[in-house]
């Protein structure tokens, strides 16, 4: 607030720190820098004496130690002979492929739900609304520990799936769903891959250039070119000729039941899919409201408007109403993707080895370091957190409506 | 008209004929269910998977709750009196009906406490959600903490008395002083508190406890959905005030001020919850002086009231920012110093703005109560895979509890918005 003072008169007194309001903000914040420096001392005082009576300091030496045990899901090479700096590696890439795996089918969960809200079919909008209601008022934990029980309840076990009358079947003979997770073909690279997935790389670079391509005919001579089928042609015809002029290099390895479990194929946890599809469904009813309140801000004149230039409906929706609402709607939407992961570590809750349960749980618990284990903690969350934020204010920055 | 023509035309209707009603494809049902369901090819396979969907969901629910046993006192009777039947077992519920909602220690003869101090916060709180309530009923709402207090954990009635009696201390001194400037009365108000506890402390007798009216129950007796809705309620309404400071702390010209709110609340918002209360279990304590115990329920609600004090402080700024420039301005031209602007002009223009995001907020703190489970506190979730689930009895009744979960946090979430849904309405004075 700007107040506006009386000119100088004499010099300066001391009562002025007080009544007079150039010098007052100055003593306030004097104050300030006392109070918190005092308390900063007291509490710091307070941890070394704490510490010392128990016989601790503060090191990061844990970290290179033997971290003792084993995880259950590790995307980089670890044996419980790995050091605990290892444990929390995997730990972190732990809580970033839950993170995006979720972000993804929280995507497609919430726009699917938040379009068919809007929907003049009745009974679907209410079947939405219904869903969005029931996932937004329950507690995510609820929800994750719900799914958990259904995987490990009422999936069948290993064991249903033999004899000849077996209780329990193979989806395609490919994908097996069972209480210890889901079993999924692997794809096993022969000679020759490489040219294969350098070619699809390729056709994915066609495709853009073809639309580019498309786009600047359009507004250099009118003529339209089609979209749709040639992009799709450019995408698979090369690399399905590639693949086959190899000779298929690229094969699929099946899960085969052996003795009392599946062995082969890729095995997905099954607290990884209960994180991963508790956190979608829940943030999804999140993101279908952002939706539904991103498409209701684009004012009904703007529609109108562009079918009055003889837009039809789907180049409406494209060119005039999708741009202006990603406006509103994709900043909510980062921040639930930044909501996901910081849920995420409640996979302690179902046993999933994120960072929250390596190094936040049994780092902390085995070596009892645990200002160390929890600083170490919050400063990975923190990282993520204020990456997100900044790409985000760039991007709301670049969108921002450029008024005077 | 004349009448010429009755007699040159044979026949001439001489009143108009009634509408004849539309056919019946176009009215009624039919043209609702065409409209609304059937409109489009799409639409036709959408209202078709959506009628499939509900037939499978309601199918399989249906049965299992109208033929849920309610009576037995194990899960392997249950499974008798259905003899394969599908059916729930929701004696679970009525047989752990008080552990579930007050925990599995507190003592069963004291559960009128716990219950009555439930029936007084709807007391309580009524003036404060509704407005049209006679204003002195907030008398109640200033009590009822310290009553509130004293019923749940017991012991000495004196505590509560002396904190009452600072607090009233503190607001008199506020009362005397305020008049000539705001901050002579906000800290010597904080002040004149202190001393009456300080000196109150030690008048009271350290027995007081032992020949209690009401029996000491000490915090980590505390269970069940009290837990969830004590932690919420206080929470809530510690963060609200705190809230308000770092918002105005954060919109504060003295760069000091600005940045430890800037980085308090930032840092708050960048972690999750269960780190913070991963603190409170394994790290405050280290920053308490030494030889003192806190118990871990102060711990959990220091942690909470900071974590949501950053997300309320986050929606204020946003209410503050919405203002328009002018009301500023109009304040500093009257000639109000900043404390008197503020209370006077900005928050309660600014607090209106920001009550969905609050009540927002405050919903999304009461479902993350049941995060202290992680901390092995054993609040409702706690209650239900700790002692019941693991129990011999009911050893694999899933779905009965986490359903019976899931249905109490709905109610109070979907009624926590559907009011402040209401109160936006009623809050609406602008012209649409």
């Amino acid at each position: 607030m700007t107040t506006i003072t009386d000119p100088p008169q004499g010099a300066f007194r001391l009562s002025m720190l007080i009544n007079d309001t150039r010098y007052r903000s100055y003593t306030f914040q004097f104050i300030a820098l006392i109070v918190l420096i005092a308390s900063a001392a007291f509490l710091m005082s307070n941890l070394f004496a704490n510490l010392s009576a128990a016989g601790l300091n503060i090191s990061y030496e844990f970290l290179r130690s033997p971290a003792g045990y084993d995880i259950n899901q590790t995307l980089v090479e670890y044996t419980s002979q790995s050091t605990n700096a290892r444990a929390a590696l995997v730990g972190i890439l732990n809580t970033l492929l839950v993170a995006f795996l979720a972000c993804v089918t929280a995507t497609v969960f919430g726009v699917i739900a938040g379009v068919l809200r809007l929907s003049n079919n009745w009974l679907v909008s209410k079947l939405m609304s219904f869903y969005v209601e029931i996932f937004r008022n329950i507690p995510v934990l609820i929800w994750i520990i719900i799914i958990f029980t259904i995987m490990i309840a009422v999936l069948p076990g290993p064991r249903a799936f033999r004899g000849d009358d077996p209780a329990a079947s193979m989806v395609f003979d490919a994908i097996a769903f069972t209480n210890r997770g889901v079993y999924i073909p692997a794809p096993v690279w022969g000679p020759g891959s490489l040219v294969v997935v350098g070619a699809f790389l390729l056709s994915i670079v066609g495709v853009f250039a073809y639309r580019r391509y498309a786009t600047k005919l359009l507004y250099d001579t009118g003529r339209l070119l089609p979209m749709g089928w040639p992009s799709l042609a450019i995408l698979f015809v090369p690399t399905l000729l590639v693949y086959f002029a190899l000779g298929m290099p690229i094969g699929l390895e099946y899960p085969e039941l052996k003795g009392f479990n599946f062995s082969g194929g890729i095995k997905v946890g099954g607290p990884l899919i209960a994180l991963w599809f508790a956190l979608s469904i829940y943030t999804g009813a999140f993101i279908a409201e952002n939706v539904r309140a991103g498409i209701q801000a684009i004012s009904k004149g703007q529609t109108e408007a562009a079918g009055a230039l003889g837009l039809r409906s789907g180049r409406i929706m494209n060119l005039v109403v999708l741009p202006q609402a990603l406006r509103v709607i994709i900043p909510p939407l980062i921040s639930q993707y930044l909501n996901i992961t910081k849920n995420s570590s409640l996979a302690i809750a179902v046993g999933y080895a994120d960072v929250t349960a390596t190094l936040g749980g049994i780092t902390l618990n085995q070596t009892g370091r645990a200002i160390e284990c929890v600083l170490l903690l919050m400063l990975f969350y923190l990282t993520i957190s204020l990456s997100i934020s900044a790409i985000m204010n760039v991007y709301n920055n670049s969108v921002k409506l450029k008024e005077r | 008209m004349s009448d010429t023509h009755a007699h040159s035309v044979a026949f001439v209707r001489t009143e108009q004929v009634p509408p004849s009603p539309p056919p019946f494809t176009t009215s009624g049902p039919i043209k609702w269910s065409r409209d609304n369901l059937f409109s489009t090819p799409f639409y036709t396979v959408l209202t078709i998977a959506a009628v499939y969907v509900i037939y499978l969901i309601l199918g399989n629910t249906l049965p299992w709750i109208f033929n849920g046993v309610w009576g037995t006192s194990s899960l392997a009777e249950c499974r008798e009196v259905l003899d394969g039947v599908s059916g729930g077992c929701f004696s679970v519920l009525t047989e752990r009906w008080n552990q579930l909602l007050f925990g599995f220690k507190y003592p069963p003869d004291q559960y009128w406490r716990p219950g009555l101090t439930f029936v007084l916060f709807f007391a309580a709180a009524a003036p404060v959600l509704f407005f049209r309530l006679p204003r002195q009923l907030l008398l109640f709402t200033a009590v009822f903490p310290f009553l509130a207090y004293y019923l749940i954990w017991g012991g000495t009635i004196l505590t509560p008395i002396l904190a009452m009696v600072g607090f009233a201390a503190g607001y008199m001194v506020y009362q005397r002083f305020v008049a000539g400037s705001f901050a002579a009365g906000f800290f010597g108000g904080i002040a004149a508190a202190f001393v009456v506890w300080i000196i109150g402390g030690m008048l009271i007798p350290d027995s007081a406890n032992e020949n209690a009216l009401l029996s000491a129950v000490p915090s980590r007796d505390l269970g069940g959905f009290m837990l969830n809705m004590m932690l919420g309620v206080a929470c809530v309404s510690l963060s609200v005030p705190l809230g308000i400071a770092l918002a105005l702390g954060r919109q504060s010209d003295m760069p000091l001020i600005k940045w430890i709110c800037v980085i308090f609340i930032e840092f708050i918002r960048g972690v999750p919850l269960i780190t913070l209360l991963f603190v409170a279990s394994v790290m405050l304590a280290y920053f308490f002086p030494p030889n003192t115990t806190t118990d871990l329920f102060l711990r959990v609600v220091i942690m909470i009231t900071m974590f949501s004090s950053a997300y309320i402080a986050e929606v204020i700024r946003g209410g503050l920012a919405a203002l328009p420039r002018g009301q500023y301005e109009a304040a500093d031209s009257l000639g109000l110093d900043y404390a008197q602007a503020m209370r006077l002009i900005i928050l309660p223009q600014a607090l209106k703005i920001s009550i969905p995001g609050i009540v927002n907020v405050a919903v999304g703190l009461f479902k993350d109560t049941t995060l202290v489970s992680v901390i092995s506190m054993f609040d409702l979730l706690g209650m239900i895979r700790g002692p019941i689930l693991a129990s011999t009895e009911w050893n694999g009744v899933y779905w009965e509890l986490l359903g019976f979960a899931a249905l109490l946090f709905f109610v109070v979430c979907y009624g926590i918005s559907q009011y402040s849904q209401w109160l936006e309405r009623q809050l609406a004075t602008d012209h649409r």
